[in-house]
């Protein structure tokens, strides 16, 4: 095609762009009414991209002895939890853990539901038994299941930047904005009251929400080095890593597998069309009768 | 083009079935001895692209529905059983979901490229329109497959798009019930979808057969736009020629579809799609998937809502129409030199589009999308008129011609002027 033309495209692509963007970008800021999320390193970010596993373990330590009070997490078994590319419990961790659990079974041969100890296979029980108790209980609100939300929370990455993120395999908008909502809460400012049961958060869309702060710092309890310390500190901050890093997997369970075969594949495929390309070259190089393609 | 075939039966049995069935001749004539234009670019090797890419989304598909649940209550929740607890379950889906998004980028080049090099012009108006409808039911079968996970944004895709039937006047309200099987998006509708999107893709396929048969009888375009005139000169056969051309293309298009699959699978998404669908609640802005984005902005772009959707069908139909709009005698707008600015200026609106449609509907961007609407139509109009008064560059005597001019370093144009002059035997 002819490059004149080509280059005359761009331009106009360009300048059209721009002219379109000169609105948006003011709109989104106030639109959305959330501040953006700070973009965070992530161990299972980029094409080598893993979790780590002490980070799984805290953050479901977070999570079931902060968020698991209002929040489930109906998708995910106990046996997910040592399954290789998660936060790797031991089996027998899991058979333990779920055994403190109690879960709902039946009916049995008289026809009653039954309560017992929970195993491997069952999936993590809801703290609600449906929406409305789950709205009865807190205000109105319903705190959604946290099985895939780390994948269903984002924020307006915009032009031209979403382009870019193809390079850059950008795409933890959800942990992100996570961690953002968990050290966002402040005192709202002057002009704004909050009605009962409301919470100001400068990540939030809107920035009103039912949730109160869930954590503080110290709250939960890591497990302790050799020193006699935890080896990360028990602050907000790091809670919310923690628990969003654990909620990435929770959402994307062969997030490392994925990413594993998606190397191999990669390097497979360059190679092949490698070889093709220079069979093509061969192939070209004449025509049908002999003669040179040229 | 297809001239007589060059098979010759090697053994017994080849002879004995040619005899009653003569389907290996078929395919020898077909996909090997077939003639291509020599000079094809790699913007040819997208048919084969779009050939691979149907293949590849019928095969995950038909696995991927041995595992999903068609019903309002367990349809979300046996997609995320196929992405936890299937063997490869969330590869399938991945190449599943990516794949129809690649074969949307496929097509575009393909359409893009047979716009370009006027591919649809004398002979091969019924070949295009084929391609048309081969779009059209590409669209339909991609909207109900993007309903199926019933996800936030399927409930609520599929409920703006169903209701723009009512706009109809008299059938419309029967249409959308219909639609629906009641008289809201529910269980009913999700089940005819997803009956309809398993059927759609065999029509694609029987359509597509058509599409290659029409390929096969009036022989493919090529860069310059002219007809082959030699078949020995011009032309190679499509074994060994186009078959690993193809292929190599074929493979370079899989890493950018594996870089999506592996690397940024959700990336061509919306994370709304993993909120179980709820007709309580109306996500904050409803967007259809990225390869629909022009022409929902051009049904925005009109303020009355039966003219939107006349608008928006016919933005595609007036594509079907395009052998008889664009009256200029050459193919190629290589050698058109108005035609060829407004190639490109078409190819801007259609990615300003795409972009509006995206954006909120509101202010600025519902000016800018009726302009950009205008500026889409206006190509057909500019077309029309262009080919009455344009004087295109002179056209090269033959494929041949053209390639020995390129490789010999002048440009194909000016060597042919040369040639040109004298007096052409060949033709």
């Amino acid at each position: 095609m002819n490059r004149t033309s080509f280059r005359l495209a761009l331009t106009g692509l360009a300048a059209g762009l721009s002219l379109a963007l000169m609105q948006p970008a003011a709109q989104a800021a106030e639109g959305h009414g959330g501040n953006e999320p700070p973009a965070l390193t992530w161990s299972f970010s980029g094409p080598f991209g893993k979790f780590d596993r002490a980070q799984l373990q805290r953050g479901f330590k977070v999570f079931k002895e902060v968020c698991a009070a209002c929040h489930g997490a109906s998708l995910v078994a106990f046996r997910n939890l040592s399954q290789p590319g998660g936060p790797e419990f031991t089996p027998g961790q899991v058979a333990a853990l779920a055994a403190t659990y109690q879960i709902t079974d039946g009916p049995n041969d008289q026809g009653e539901m039954f309560q017992r100890p929970g195993r491997p296979a069952d999936r993590f029980p809801s703290p609600f038994p449906n929406e409305q108790a789950a709205r009865a209980a807190q205000g109105g609100a319903y705190p959604p299941d946290f099985s895939v939300l780390a994948k269903a929370r984002t924020y307006v990455r915009g032009f031209p930047r979403f382009i870019f993120d193809i390079f850059t395999q950008y795409q933890e908008q959800g942990p992100d904005y996570i961690h953002a909502l968990m050290v966002g809460y402040e005192e709202p400012p002057a002009g704004v009251t909050l009605l009962p049961g409301q919470n100001y958060n400068r990540y939030m869309p809107g920035h009103l929400l039912a949730m109160p702060k869930p954590l503080s710092d110290g709250q939960v309890e890591y497990p302790k080095g050799p020193d006699g310390k935890s080896p990360v500190p028990e602050t907000v901050d790091q809670y919310a890593r923690d628990v969003a890093a654990f909620m990435v997997w929770m959402a994307e369970p062969h997030l490392e597998e994925r990413k594993r075969m998606g190397m191999q594949v990669m390097i497979f495929l360059v190679f092949f069309a490698g070889l093709l390309y220079y069979t093509k070259k061969k192939v070209w190089s004449r025509m049908p009768d002999g003669s040179p393609a040229h | 083009m297809s001239g007589h075939s060059s098979y010759v039966p090697k053994t017994g049995i080849e002879r004995w079935l040619d005899a009653r069935l003569p389907i290996i001749r078929l395919t020898h004539d077909s996909a090997v001895s077939y003639p291509v234009p020599r000079n094809l670019n790699y913007l040819w090797t997208f048919g084969g692209i779009l050939a691979f890419m149907l293949v590849a989304q019928i095969v995950t598909g038909i696995i991927l529905v041995m595992h999903y649940t068609p019903h309002a209550t367990m349809a979300f929740n046996s997609v995320e059983h196929i992405m936890r607890d299937v063997n490869y379950g969330w590869l399938l889906r991945y190449l599943h979901s990516n794949g129809a998004s690649m074969f949307f980028i496929a097509v575009y080049v393909h359409i893009f490229r047979g716009l370009y090099y006027g591919s649809y012009k004398a002979p091969r108006e019924v070949l295009w329109i084929l391609g048309v409808v081969i779009f059209l039911l590409m669209m339909a079968t991609a909207f109900m497959g993007y309903v199926l996970p019933w996800g936030q944004m399927s409930f609520w895709g599929a409920t703006v798009i169903t209701n723009l039937f009512s706009a109809l006047p008299v059938i419309g309200e029967t249409i959308v019930t219909f639609l629906w099987g009641g008289y809201s998006v529910d269980n009913p509708t999700l089940n005819r979808f997803f009956s309809l999107h398993y059927l759609l893709p065999f029509m694609i396929f029987g359509v597509v057969v058509l599409h290659i048969w029409a390929l096969h009888v009036v022989g493919q375009n090529n860069p310059t736009g002219v007809e082959v005139k030699n078949v020995q000169k011009d032309t190679v056969p499509f074994t060994p020629y186009a078959t690993i051309k193809d292929l190599f293309g074929m493979v370079v298009f899989m890493v950018v579809f594996g870089w999506f699959v592996f690397y940024q699978p959700n990336f061509m998404g919306h994370a709304d799609n993993y909120i179980m669908a709820n007709p309580a609640a109306t996500p904050a802005h409803i967007v259809p998937e990225w390869y629909f984005l022009p022409f929902y902005a051009i049904l925005r772009a009109i303020p009355d809502k039966l003219g939107g959707v006349i608008a928006m069908g016919s933005a595609i139909v007036v594509l079907a129409f395009l052998p008889w709009i664009d009256t200029s005698k050459v193919k190629s707008m290589t050698y058109r030199p108005i035609a060829r600015q407004l190639f490109w200026a078409f190819f801007v609106v259609c990615i300003a589009l795409g972009y509006l449609g995206a954006m909120p509907a509101e202010g600025g961007y519902v000016i800018a999308s009726q302009i950009f609407t205008a500026l889409y139509f206006g190509y057909f109009v500019a077309l029309f008129v262009v080919g009455l008064f344009e004087r295109p560059k002179a056209l090269p005597t033959s494929i041949a011609d053209a390639v020995l001019a390129s490789a010999h370093g002048g440009s194909a144009a000016r060597i042919a002027t040369a040639t040109a002059a004298e007096p052409n035997v060949k033709g």
